[in-house]
């Protein structure tokens, strides 16, 4: 195993840093469009659905080149809303961010919304003829008995956080130290003639971390389960 | 309580076209599965929205189509115990019936908590996890939840239809006795016209999504009874047996009842069929049924191609059928005297 530089390190921690932050500010708004997939009519509804599923089906590269478009110092986003408040994102760890939280939120939302689809409509009718409104419905009674689904999408977004690489080249760039997250500095390696070692010890951290997040995953699946 | 409703929903195939105002304390809700009952509870609750309409309870309004009132279920303090339980899985039972009691305004509160928990015998349930309980007590658990939110009315739907024999009479049971201690006006929903017999005193009577009649439960009964294969079903009361040769004898009529069913509950619940009561114009000398009662016609109503004769007998009454032709060749009028005849073995014990 050869000895990791500093450079090494500083890709492992921004990979988990990225994955937690991602999923971290998914969270709210995963189970926002899930509450609203699940239990509300609206008009547009479909809508919603192709688009918040569409980073399943697209290339990353894709996804990372349109966020460039938006985000970019000529991007609407990007003139409108982040220069003005003087934040600059592309080619920083919170476009990288950014990239991981949309490849994986369809991936979170589906399983919340798998989760919440479990909860019997009965029991949600019962809570509001109790006296209960609809936001303390949410919390008392949707969030305790969709708790598996949450962990399961976060988890789900987290492990494929861990491994974004298309969208997040392309808006966060490949600095090392900066933006440099295990899948980059792996492909960094792999493309250099005396790289092999390294890019395959990464690999190993990489299949470390996720069998840890696997392991938590379950171990957390049935503390919810005997809870229920 | 008084309850005035006028509403349309449309289903497509299906239409819920009710208008209706009723008041009293124990009303029920009559009609096949399908018939829109359960329709209108969601309704009531807020559950749902009517296309148009108006529903008003004790003179507040809490739904209007036309100036889009509409209060939500949470405010409308109308109570639903449900055909299953539905307790929260992720709560023990004490969580479970504290639950709308925590929501409910403490002005609104009128059912104390031990006294509940007395009343549905709960107290050694409290800490139990809702998975750890068998079937009458899940539903006990439930129907305690939502007294406790202090309802202003409560609606039943279907609540004991998903139980057997015994633990439905049970219920019944636990549902009169909190009937009687904490007086929170109902809608009994059944498609059971015997349960409706036993819990409600007037009667909606619902049918393809329209209401058929509104009348009490007595008139119900006797107008089915020319179309129903049992007949009118006698409830009787009876407490205080006195073993007899194996049989239980019931102070019954000014006289007794003698019942093939070993005495055992100081009082129990009898259902009598209409049919099970033979007539006799002059006492018969002897006779192998061990029951013949001496009575007086009180009344007499048609139903279908069938004659029912109310029978006096003392201060009870009885319900008997018969075909036209015994009608006239029994010569039936108001005030005749005629013997009952009953075999000890036609009376059911319910639950």
């Amino acid at each position: 195993m050869p000895a990791f530089t500093s450079n090494e390190y500083l890709a492992i921690l921004l990979s988990l840093k990225v994955a937690t932050v991602a999923t971290l500010v998914s969270l709210p708004f995963g189970f926002g469009v899930a509450y609203l997939m699940t239990y509300r009519q609206f008009r547009g509804k479909v809508v919603l659905d192709v688009a918040v599923n569409l980073p399943l089906t697209l290339p990353p590269v894709v996804i990372g080149y349109i966020l460039l478009l938006l985000l970019g110092q000529n991007g609407f986003i990007g003139r409108y809303l982040l220069q003005p408040l003087g934040i600059r994102l592309i080619f920083t760890w919170k476009a990288a961010v950014i990239a991981t939280a949309v490849v994986g939120f369809p991936l979170m939302v589906r399983s919340i919304r798998l989760g919440m689809e479990s909860v019997d409509e009965r029991l949600i009718q019962a809570a509001r003829t109790l006296g209960a409104g609809w936001f303390d419905t949410i919390v008392t009674v949707i969030i305790p008995l969709s708790l598996r689904g949450i962990a399961a999408g976060s988890a789900l977004m987290f492990a494929r956080g861990l491994g974004e690489f298309g969208a997040t080249i392309v808006v966060a760039g490949n600095i090392p130290g900066v933006t440099q997250t295990i899948p980059l500095a792996i492909y960094e390696y792999a493309s250099s003639p005396d790289g092999d070692r390294m890019a395959l010890a990464l690999c190993l951290v990489s299949v470390f971390i996720s069998v840890v997040v696997l392991l938590l995953h379950e171990y957390l699946n049935r503390r919810i389960a005997r809870a229920d | 309580m008084e309850l005035h409703v006028a509403l349309q929903k449309n289903f497509g195939a299906f239409s819920l076209d009710v208008a209706f105002t009723v008041q009293g304390e124990r009303i029920g809700v009559f009609g096949p599965s399908g018939s829109g009952k359960s329709t209108l509870v969601s309704l009531l609750a807020g559950l749902q929205q009517p296309d148009n309409g108006i529903i008003r309870l004790d003179g507040e309004t809490l739904f209007d189509s036309h100036d889009a009132t509409n209060i939500p279920p949470e405010r409308r303090r109308i109570g639903i115990v449900f055909q299953r339980p539905y307790l929260f899985p992720h709560m023990n039972v004490k969580g479970n019936l504290l639950y709308g009691y925590k929501r409910s305004a403490p002005a609104n509160r009128r059912i104390d908590f031990d006294s509940l928990v007395a009343v549905l015998q709960l107290d050694h349930l409290l800490s139990r996890g809702v998975h750890n309980l068998s079937g009458g007590e899940k539903q006990r658990v439930g129907i305690g939840r939502t007294l406790l939110s202090s309802p202003r009315l409560l609606l039943m739907d279907e609540p004991l239809s998903a139980l057997d024999d015994t633990l439905k009479f049970q219920i019944i049971d636990y549902l009169m006795a909190a009937g009687e201690a904490f007086r929170i006006p109902y809608l009994f929903i059944s498609h059971s016209l015997l349960e409706m017999r036993i819990m409600a005193d007037r009667v909606l009577a619902v049918s393809a999504g329209r209401i058929e009649a509104q009348t009490t439960t007595e008139d119900l009964a006797r107008s089915r009874m020319g179309m129903s294969p049992a007949g009118y079903i006698n409830l009787l009361r009876l407490d205080h047996p006195r073993s007899v040769d194996g049989m239980s004898a019931y102070a019954w009529g000014g006289t007794e009842l003698l019942i093939s069913d070993a005495a055992g509950r100081p009082e129990s619940l009898f259902e009598l069929s209409s049919k099970e009561i033979i007539l006799i114009k002059r006492h018969p000398g002897a006779i192998s049924a061990r029951n013949l009662l001496d009575c007086t016609v009180s009344g007499t109503f048609r139903s279908g191609d069938k004659v029912g004769v109310e029978l006096a007998c003392g201060d009870d009454r009885l319900v008997a059928e018969v075909v036209q032709e015994a009608a006239c060749e029994l010569g039936i009028e108001k005030g005749s005297r005629l013997f009952a005849a009953i075999k000890a073995s036609a009376f059911r014990r319910l639950g």
